[in-house]
């Protein structure tokens, strides 16, 4: 009996002393589930979710503060794969937020271009390239396609362009939607 | 080869139809009046255009240059001028536009002056590949890989075996077969130049027995070189695919190409029979690849048979030649009937991949609308990869990709056999096709998010930085400020009792 007590008392206090040790040694900084949601998101950085951006959306989503439907740059895509990651049901997006477009660019017409740097404080991701009283321009390979460079240029020089599919970009079709006649050959 | 050959898994036996072209030789396709270039024939980056419009080129100057590692030149095929550098239409399942160099021929077709070297061996390997990347040669089977970098193993690599691809196991293409019916000294040049690029000690030369005519002209023209003794013409049976790359190297060698990697772990090195004959002209005679054999053939062609056809030439022109008749809207296929896709229309150009031009399918099947899947099983038998088209199929279906990757949906060649066989008609590589297309734009996505949120974050950062920096200034003149002023005080304090000083006194 007092064996088995003793025994028993021994092993709580080890157990409880690996578990006292492990847990400030391989502390976790940061929140994992708000990184799991961040990664899913688009990273678009437009803030049409009234978020300063995706990660401060991602940490709201993870507090349970907010739905999983307020990221139209995600579309259904990112909703379902949210709704996977967190155990909760498909919802649709949030009208309130805006609507699902095809994936734009920013281009800045160079002939209006006054050169105010503007839109170059307003770029999330430092895609614009310019100076003061010195024509800007979009490096596309960065854009995300945000628009808020859009509302702060004063002589309103930059268009939103959508992106056209290239050979090397191109998909093949849902051949679930699709009339057989255009399919490839199989 | 005295040792037995190897199999692979399914695959099909099929009605070759090839007879319908190769009752004629090769004829050479008349010269256009308009040459379409695309700057990308290739797999890899598109080479980037060094002529501009209004320039006078000659038959085989360089007009594009390659950009990066896995690219190519692209060579005038006539003397001419260049009339435009814009986006046409160009041979692809998409139908899409992409950047073409146009080149209006001025009938001489002068060349541009070139030499080649038969005393290749003074030349380095180095030197050779570079020959060879400048004469814009890439694979001619129809993927199209640059052939420069296929002759460079790196220095973990050995390559012992080299394997020249004959087999041509698509029904109704012929025009490797005719090549080496006629041209197999040109190919044999080639596998010279290889050997000696690559050091390797085995070469074989692998033909499938329903071409007697090609095995006997190439070996021999091989009896004729003492200096390829071990080069062997080895027959392999009728079946298809066994002109994919892996198929064959199994066929050949026993030895499965793993996953993901390539015929090099192996030490094999597999090229097409066309390309080694590109080879041998680019090192022996100097001339870059400007043309290329293509079969026209179809129960719609009259004079079906294989063509040296500029690259460029509109296909209508070569259609045209061998009196096709075909309805304006009727679809067309490039490639063969397994692997081939319809082309939008006929004003495309030839390209570098284009190995045939099908008008036509002998018993074509009217487009039946697919049935349920039955579960038969006959799609698995078939797979010449061992895989379970019918799973890949539920899931690419269900968009379940990640299952699809489990099932090993990227080892699929997409040679059609499963939807070949499938009772239900159900076109089952087109899902793999879509399932594969999806999962590469999904990767793009994400690298593409992740660099968007690094550059973020990065801003982020900055910005804080900076309004540390302006708050620090702040204080700084802040602090500045309150010492001035504390100065001045002092000073009008020490003023004032000077003053009261004065006046005391």
């Amino acid at each position: 009996m007092l064996t088995a007590i003793v025994a028993i008392t021994l092993m709580a206090l080890f157990f409880g002393l690996v578990l006292g040790y492990a847990s400030i040694r391989f502390k976790v900084e940061g929140d994992p589930i708000a990184d799991q949601i961040d990664k899913l998101l688009p990273q678009t950085q437009c803030g049409q979710c009234s978020f300063a951006g995706c990660r401060p959306y991602a940490e709201a989503i993870a507090a349970g503060e907010v739905a999983i439907n307020r990221c139209p740059p995600g579309g259904e895509t990112t909703i379902i794969a949210l709704a996977d990651l967190l155990q909760v049901d498909v919802i649709p997006l949030d009208d309130e937020c805006g609507e699902e477009k095809p994936k734009t660019l920013a281009f800045i017409v160079e002939d209006r271009c006054i050169g105010c740097t503007l839109c170059i404080q307003a770029c999330p991701v430092d895609a614009i390239l310019g100076a003061a009283k010195q024509m800007h321009t979009v490096i596309t390979d960065e854009c995300t396609g945000c628009e808020l460079c859009v509302p702060p240029c004063p002589v309103d020089c930059i268009d939103m362009i959508e992106t056209k599919p290239n050979p090397n970009t191109w998909r093949w079709p849902d051949p679930d939607h699709l009339d057989l006649k255009t399919g490839g050959q199989s | 080869m005295t040792e037995k050959l190897a199999s692979f898994p399914g695959g099909l036996v099929l009605d070759g139809q090839k007879r319908r072209s190769t009752q004629t030789p090769i004829r050479q396709t008349p010269l256009s009046k308009n040459l379409i270039l695309p700057l990308q024939q290739h797999i890899g980056a598109a080479s980037v255009a060094i002529v501009e419009v209004g320039d006078k080129v000659l038959k085989g100057q360089k007009i594009a240059r390659a950009e990066g590692h896995v690219s190519v030149y692209l060579h005038a095929p006539s003397s001419g001028i260049i009339t435009a550098i814009d986006e046409q239409p160009i041979p692809h399942p998409s139908g899409l536009s992409a950047l073409c160099i146009s080149l209006e021929t001025d009938g001489e077709d002068c060349w541009i002056e070139h030499q080649g070297t038969d005393d290749f061996a003074s030349l380095s390997e180095h030197d050779i590949r570079q020959r060879i990347r400048e004469a814009g040669i890439v694979g001619l089977g129809g993927a199209g890989f640059p052939s420069f970098i296929k002759l460079n193993p790196s220095v973990h690599h050995h390559v012992d075996t080299l394997i020249l691809n004959g087999v041509e196991c698509e029904p109704y293409i012929t025009c490797d077969d005719m090549l080496m019916r006629e041209r197999a000294e040109g190919i044999l040049d080639g596998i010279e130049i290889m050997h000696y690029a690559l050091h390797v000690k085995n070469c074989v030369i692998a033909i499938e027995d329903n071409k007697a005519e090609a095995i006997s002209a190439m070996e021999l023209a091989l009896s004729q070189r003492p200096e390829l003794q071990n080069t062997k013409v080895v027959s392999i049976p009728t079946r298809y695919p066994a002109g994919s790359e892996k198929q064959l190297i199994q066929v050949i060698t026993g030895k499965q190409v793993p996953t993901a990697g390539l015929p090099i772990d192996l030490g094999i090195v597999c090229h097409n029979v066309g390309t080694s004959y590109a080879i041998g002209r680019a090192i022996k005679h100097g001339e870059p690849l400007i043309s290329r054999v293509v079969t026209v053939t179809g129960t719609d062609v009259a004079h079906a048979g294989n063509f040296e056809t500029l690259f460029g030439t509109p296909m209508h022109e070569l259609l045209a030649f061998c009196k096709t008749e075909r309805q304006p809207d009727e679809p067309f296929i490039l490639g063969g009937p397994m692997m081939g896709y319809n082309l939008s229309g006929d004003h495309l150009p030839v390209t570098k991949t284009a190995n045939c031009i099908l008008v036509g399918v002998e018993n074509a099947a009217p487009d039946a609308k697919p049935m349920p899947c039955i579960r038969c099983g006959e799609c698995a038998t078939a797979c010449p990869v061992g895989l379970l088209p019918q799973q890949l199929y539920w899931h690419a279906r269900a968009k379940d990709l990640d299952k699809t990757e489990d099932y090993n949906l990227f080892d699929c060649i997409e040679c059609g056999c499963c939807s070949y066989v499938c009772p239900s008609k159900i076109p089952l590589v087109h899902y793999f096709r879509f399932a594969k297309t999806e999962i590469m734009n999904q990767q793009q996505e994400t690298l593409k998010a992740d660099n968007a949120r690094i550059r973020h974050d990065n801003r982020q950062h900055r910005q804080e930085l900076e309004k540390k920096e302006k708050q620090e200034r702040q204080r700084q003149r802040k602090a500045a400020l309150a010492a001035t002023k504390a100065a001045k005080e002092k000073e009008a304090a020490k003023q004032s009792n000077e003053a009261d000083n004065v006046e005391n006194n």
